[in-house]
């Protein structure tokens, strides 16, 4: 069975709550079937607006949204078949939790022993058989979510939406989740879209991350090229750390360009950049520039310690280098340790292939 | 056990124990120090008038302190001939201290009340005494007998006898259209006489239909009230409390304007051609002035109560009943409506309670088919003066919430009223 690419597809959809503002602007965006999709932004980004609209809460201003080719736009939520798990969970408070998982089934107008059956199923899924007569506030918060996720599945929908599931949860309990989620995903193969601004969250769980600013997708990859090769200095901010310079570019060629700072120059990579003259945003990874690097580097700067912070695993250094007084470090905890002090001055060095430079800011 | 081995000591070698009891004995007379004051007030302008109300309504002592030695000989008479020579003595001797102290009349008032005639025997009886015309040395029993023949009657005698306890239900009885009859019996008064009962109907019915009308009246605004932006939800919640801050009297008054014959509301539907101009229906001084005026005066009593109650239902409650396949009736049906039951239930205890005891609003614009049992407690307060009537009708009223609170315990539970 081949699958289709386009199972979800929204076709330059417009948003706008007021007539004055667009919060979702010309938005193209292709969900394949089965895949694991996460709208990541900022809070107003336009992300949670885009699930509303798939799951049929609010109307696009302009445009399509289509499900397996069929345009939805007038079809009521209830005739959608999009299951949906919301930020609070919203289970009935009322019904026990083998009622709220039957509610579906009930209104499908499924037999009594089928119901039994499915309800059965989907809290197997979840690990939380034999919990049927508890009361969703007999329940601990990862319960509630668990249960959630299970009445969202229990009526096999060919979409689920997740808005922010697990934004109510402590720490430790949002990533043990965070992979409950991901291997439900995986077992059961139902298509995901998934809401949150936690970028972590993003990393972990999906296929394809659509990173959200502005009403507008900025980037639409896999978590990994997010990562390491995002293609504008808002995408650089938002997911993970960055250092940047801000530069002009004096020299320029294939996949190199020399970029010159206030005081000083760098080689970087030309992401975004065409030409001598243009204004950029320099952006490099702390975990991709090295403390005394044994190689030889494109890049070899010396820099004066600002702080020093420990993190267990890992070790923070600010160094002012190049101008720039935030320019982020991570050693790793070895055992043999840098003497790493305030004030000491220290040689950094880092390819011109990890300095990326982007719009800019 | 360990505990038990073992006891904790404080340093000062008391054991745990004991002074954790100590401290929390003091925290416990503190907290009923803060509520006496209420308690005080509870009980003094609560409980203490309505046990007084009770002792009242049940009252009928005042006989039994007339007569005590008449009473006393008729213990052994069996009622069915005419009382011994005995009673009669002692009765004359209760009579003339009663002559002494001028109050034979009030006793002819009570006997009358028991048994028609009373009043001239007994008048006829102090003349008698008055002009010492009875001889003590001869048979009493017959020179009262030949006062009057009503005192051969034994039934009068019978009738005296039943006043005796100082107790009486007959207030209650009559309440309900009945009374005590000369055997002792529960009766009930002749059909053209029960009025008691039509008005005990017609408040339930009422203050049913009120309730009714305001649940269904409420619950979309209470809805809209929950469901709107701050901005127009704070002036709507303005409209549904201004008849709050509007006298009673003034509220009353004006639906009186509004309903009347040549009213505007009658005015509007004439011209529109509802109805013909020399036909106006009549919407006042009868049911249908009530239901109206009673429904909009109790109205924010049921708001409020399920406004409390809807603006703590997440909206995403419902979302999620549609999102899994219910139709927006199903989701409120089977998601939003039951959530709201608590509020409901309080919206109802609370306008149904009201509704029962309503007394200016159905007095204005009620009219004779319109008035409640409330008017009819007002009417023997103020102007025939039966306190003891008052307060039993008084007392079944409160005894029917009573009931009513109790039916709603047992159907949805106490615990289960959200007043706010």
């Amino acid at each position: 069975m081949s699958k289709n690419t386009e199972f979800v597809k929204f076709d330059k959809v417009d948003k706008s709550y007021d007539g004055k503002v667009l919060v979702v602007k010309d938005l193209n965006l292709n969900i394949s079937e089965g895949e694991f999709i996460t709208m990541l932004g900022p809070s107003g980004s336009g992300k949670t607006t885009c699930l509303m609209m798939l799951a049929g809460f609010e109307t696009p201003t302009n445009g399509e949204i289509y499900l397996d080719s069929n345009p939805i736009s007038n079809i009521p939520p209830h005739k959608r078949g999009i299951g949906m798990v919301f930020q609070n969970y919203a289970l009935f408070p009322h019904m026990t939790v083998y009622e709220n998982l039957a509610f579906p089934l009930r209104v499908r107008k499924v037999q009594k022993d089928e119901i039994d059956k499915k309800v059965d199923k989907a809290l197997s899924m979840v690990s939380l058989s034999g919990f049927e007569s508890r009361m969703p506030a007999q329940l601990s918060g990862g319960q509630q979510q668990r249960v959630a996720v299970a009445r969202a599945l229990v009526f096999d929908p060919a979409v689920v939406l997740m808005d922010e599931p697990l934004g109510a949860l402590d720490k430790n309990l949002r990533e043990s989740m965070q992979y409950e989620i991901k291997h439900i995903h995986e077992n059961i193969g139902v298509t995901v879209v998934y809401v949150t601004h936690d970028q972590g969250e993003a990393l972990t769980m999906s296929n394809r991350i659509a990173v959200f600013n502005d009403g507008k997708v900025q980037q639409l990859s896999s978590p990994d090229k997010l990562y390491e090769e995002p293609v504008n200095s808002f995408v650089a901010e938002f997911i993970g750390e960055n250092n940047t310079f801000g530069g002009e570019v004096t020299d320029i060629s294939k996949d190199v360009c020399k970029v010159k700072l206030q005081n000083g120059e760098i080689l970087a990579n030309p992401v975004s950049v065409n030409s001598k003259g243009d204004k950029t945003t320099v952006s490099i990874r702390p975990e991709r520039a090295l403390i005394n690097p044994k190689d030889k580097m494109d890049n070899n700067q010396t820099g004066k310690i600002e702080e020093v912070i420990y993190h267990g695993d890992h070790t923070r250094v600010r160094l002012d280098l190049l101008g720039n007084k935030e320019f982020i470090l991570k050693v790793p905890n070895s055992s043999n340790q840098l003497d790493l002090k305030l004030g000491n001055e220290i040689k950094v060095g880092w390819n011109s292939q990890d300095a990326r430079a982007l719009d800019p800011k | 056990m360990s505990s038990e081995t073992k006891q904790i000591l404080t340093t000062d070698g008391i054991p745990l124990e004991i002074s954790l009891k100590k401290a929390e004995r003091k925290n416990k007379i503190k907290a009923f120090l803060l509520v006496a004051p209420l308690l005080l007030f509870l009980i003094i302008t609560y409980i203490f008038p309505i046990g007084e109300m009770f002792t009242r309504s049940i009252d009928d002592k005042m006989i039994t302190n007339m007569l005590p030695k008449t009473f006393k000989s008729m213990e052994t008479w069996d009622g069915k001939e005419l009382p011994s020579e005995e009673v009669f003595t002692s009765f004359l001797s209760d009579f003339k201290i009663l002559v002494e102290k001028k109050e034979h009349g009030k006793l002819a008032q009570r006997l009358n009340k028991e048994k028609n005639g009373f009043n001239t025997i007994t008048k006829k009886l102090f003349r008698q005494v008055k002009r010492n015309k009875i001889d003590e040395t001869q048979s009493i029993k017959e020179q009262i007998m030949k006062v009057h023949k009503r005192w051969r009657n034994v039934e009068y005698w019978q009738a005296i006898k039943r006043t005796a306890p100082p107790y009486t239900s007959a207030k209650y009885l009559k309440a309900m259209d009945m009374y005590l009859n000369e055997d002792n019996k529960i009766t009930q008064v002749s059909e053209d006489r029960r009025i008691h009962r039509i008005l005990w109907l017609r408040t339930v019915e009422v203050a049913f239909f009120v309730t009714v009308f305001c649940f269904l009246m409420g619950y979309p605004i209470a809805h809209l009230l929950a469901t709107l932006p701050m901005k127009y939800s704070n002036l709507l919640m303005i409209c549904v409390l201004l008849p709050f801050w509007t006298s009673l009297l003034v509220r009353t008054a004006s639906w009186m304007i509004l309903l009347q014959q040549q009213g505007v509301v009658n005015d509007f539907f004439v011209l529109i051609g509802l109805v013909s101009d020399d036909n106006r229906p009549e919407m006042m001084y009868n049911k249908v002035g009530t239901y109206v005026a009673m429904t909009q005066i109790l109205l924010p009593f049921m708001v409020l109560p399920l406004y409390s109650v809807m603006k703590t239902i997440s909206p995403s409650l419902m979302r999620a009943g549609k999102s899994l396949g219910g139709t927006p009736f199903v989701a409120f049906w089977k998601v939003y409506f039951p959530l709201t039951i608590p509020g409901i239930g309080a919206g109802c205890l609370l306008v149904f309670i009201l509704a029962i005891g309503y007394y200016i609003t159905p007095a204005l614009v009620g009219g004779a088919s319109g008035t409640l049992i409330s008017n009819q407690i007002a009417y023997h307060m103020k102007t025939t003066l039966d306190w003891s009537f008052a307060s039993a009708m008084g007392l079944m009223l409160l005894g029917g919430v009573l009931v009513i609170y109790w039916l709603y315990n047992k159907l949805v539970g106490v615990d289960n009223i959200k007043l706010g």
